[in-house]
């Protein structure tokens, strides 16, 4: 039996095995009868603690495209944490009626109390302001069908870079590439949080700060933006004062390279304005459309599928 | 160094004066069923003043505790009235029910049975992370 695994952090697969899933989805997108039956009779358990629409969507549109069957809820108040069943304990039952089990959780590290339990893989769909590999997964597999590459990239990330989990996972993936330069662009509050910055410079990636997006637009090959996330706030006048910081307008554009990429996880409220959307740079919705193919390469990969 | 009075026990040496008392209570001293010795402030030639406590007695401490709380501390291990091994403390890898991770985001704030664990991220600064969070600990002020 081969050993079980799970993905709680981006950097619990190698290289070797990013590239490994991101052939795999390429090959899901060009052949994809080849995959519509391979996990028949196979179950996934999607636990979302707390709300989200694209990542529960698309792991549910992965598992169905490849033929299997999803189980699960959608908040918690459906599920028995809201009678105080422990992580542990939910798990330790769900292990039970489900192959694979997707989970997102507003705590962060409870997808690692799952894991030290789970019989079977488990697929952390981000907690809290900590990691959200899959959405990792998403954007590598985007910039490599977009870009042709990995490596020798300047990504400028915009927005919110001291809450944005997605930006800490993509940083904590691309400096193990060649060749990347960082731009990031957001208000002194909301920088990146120190133990990120100790890991690009133990890294020895070269990153800059740009307080103004349009300073930093010119020399992106990537340009990520993020939302300014209300829930991550204990203080509404804060987040009221800092969510516009940050807006991308098409005019804005005009500066950019003609191949730069614009990106964001998704959802946006009004970071990006909706003129942008007709730019062939506009890679957002492709981006979401990328993160159900990866994710149906990491179901077959998690259970061990060829 | 003076051992005297301890049969088959632990010395712990150089702790820094002053501290003896607090490392009394974090290695459970006052609950273990021998005799144990708090010597303040005795001068040292490494540090000036030091403080020494003697547990007469066959008892195991946690040598991880200890090495977070204060690497130049000495342990001395005696059996039949002999020095049998001096332990020079290093930081640990892993402190498990130790540090208490305050993040108020982390798993463990909310389910109390999860023991708190931290991995030592930087040995230089004496900088532990909590395992489920990251969160870098933080010593009350």
């Amino acid at each position: 039996m081969s050993e079980l695994r799970h993905l709680i952090s981006i950097t619990d697969l190698s290289v070797e095995e990013i590239d490994h899933l991101i052939e795999v989805a390429d090959d899901i997108i060009a052949n994809p009868e080849a995959y519509q039956e391979i996990c028949r009779h196979k179950k996934l358990a999607t636990l979302f603690f707390e709300p989200s629409t694209r990542t529960r969507l698309s792991f549910t549109a992965a598992m169905m495209e490849l033929g299997g069957n999803v189980l699960g809820f959608d908040q918690a108040t459906s599920s028995s944490a809201a009678k105080g069943e422990s992580v542990s304990d939910t798990i330790t039952m769900v292990s039970g009626y489900a192959d694979i089990i997707a989970m997102r959780h507003p705590k962060e590290g409870a997808p690692f109390v799952a894991a030290r339990r789970a019989t079977v893989p488990i697929i952390n769909g981000g907690d809290g302001g900590h990691f959200h590999p899959t959405q990792t997964l998403t954007d590598l597999q985007t910039i490599h069908r977009k870009k042709g590459r990995l490596s020798g990239l300047t990504i400028g990330l915009c927005g919110d870079l001291k809450f944005g989990r997605t930006v800490h996972s993509l940083i904590e993936a691309m400096i193990r590439y060649d060749g990347i330069r960082f731009v990031m662009i957001s208000p002194e509050e909301l920088d990146l949080p120190s133990y990120v910055k100790e890991m690009l410079d133990a890294a020895g990636v070269e990153w800059t700060v740009m307080r103004r997006l349009e300073d930093a637009i010119p020399e992106l090959d990537v340009l990520y933006m993020t939302r300014v996330q209300r829930e991550r706030f204990f203080n509404e006048e804060d987040y009221i004062r800092l969510k516009d910081s940050f807006i991308l307008r098409r005019k804005m554009l005009d500066a950019a390279k003609e191949d730069m990429i614009v990106m964001h996880p998704l959802p946006r409220v009004n970071e990006i304005s909706v003129d942008v959307d007709d730019d062939p740079r506009a890679a957002y919705f492709y981006q979401a459309l990328m993160g159900k193919y990866i994710r149906m390469a990491l179901i077959l990969f998690l259970l061990g599928i060829k | 160094m003076n051992i005297d009075g301890v049969r088959t026990g632990i010395v712990l040496d150089h702790i820094q004066a002053g501290k003896g008392w607090e490392i009394y209570n974090l290695l459970g001293l006052d609950k273990v069923d021998c005799t144990v010795a708090i010597i303040q402030r005795v001068d040292s030639g490494k540090y000036g003043k030091k403080d020494i406590i003697k547990v007469d007695g066959d008892i195991d401490i946690d040598l991880d505790i200890l090495g977070y709380f204060d690497t130049k501390i000495t342990v001395n291990m005696i059996r039949d009235r002999q020095l049998v091994r001096k332990v020079h403390l290093k930081l640990p890898e892993k402190l498990t029910g130790v540090l208490e991770c305050r993040n108020p985001r982390c798993i463990t704030s909310v389910e109390q049975e999860i023991v708190h664990q931290f991995w030592l991220a930087d040995p230089e600064k004496k900088k532990y992370r909590c395992v489920y969070c990251d969160a870098v600990y933080e010593e009350k002020k």
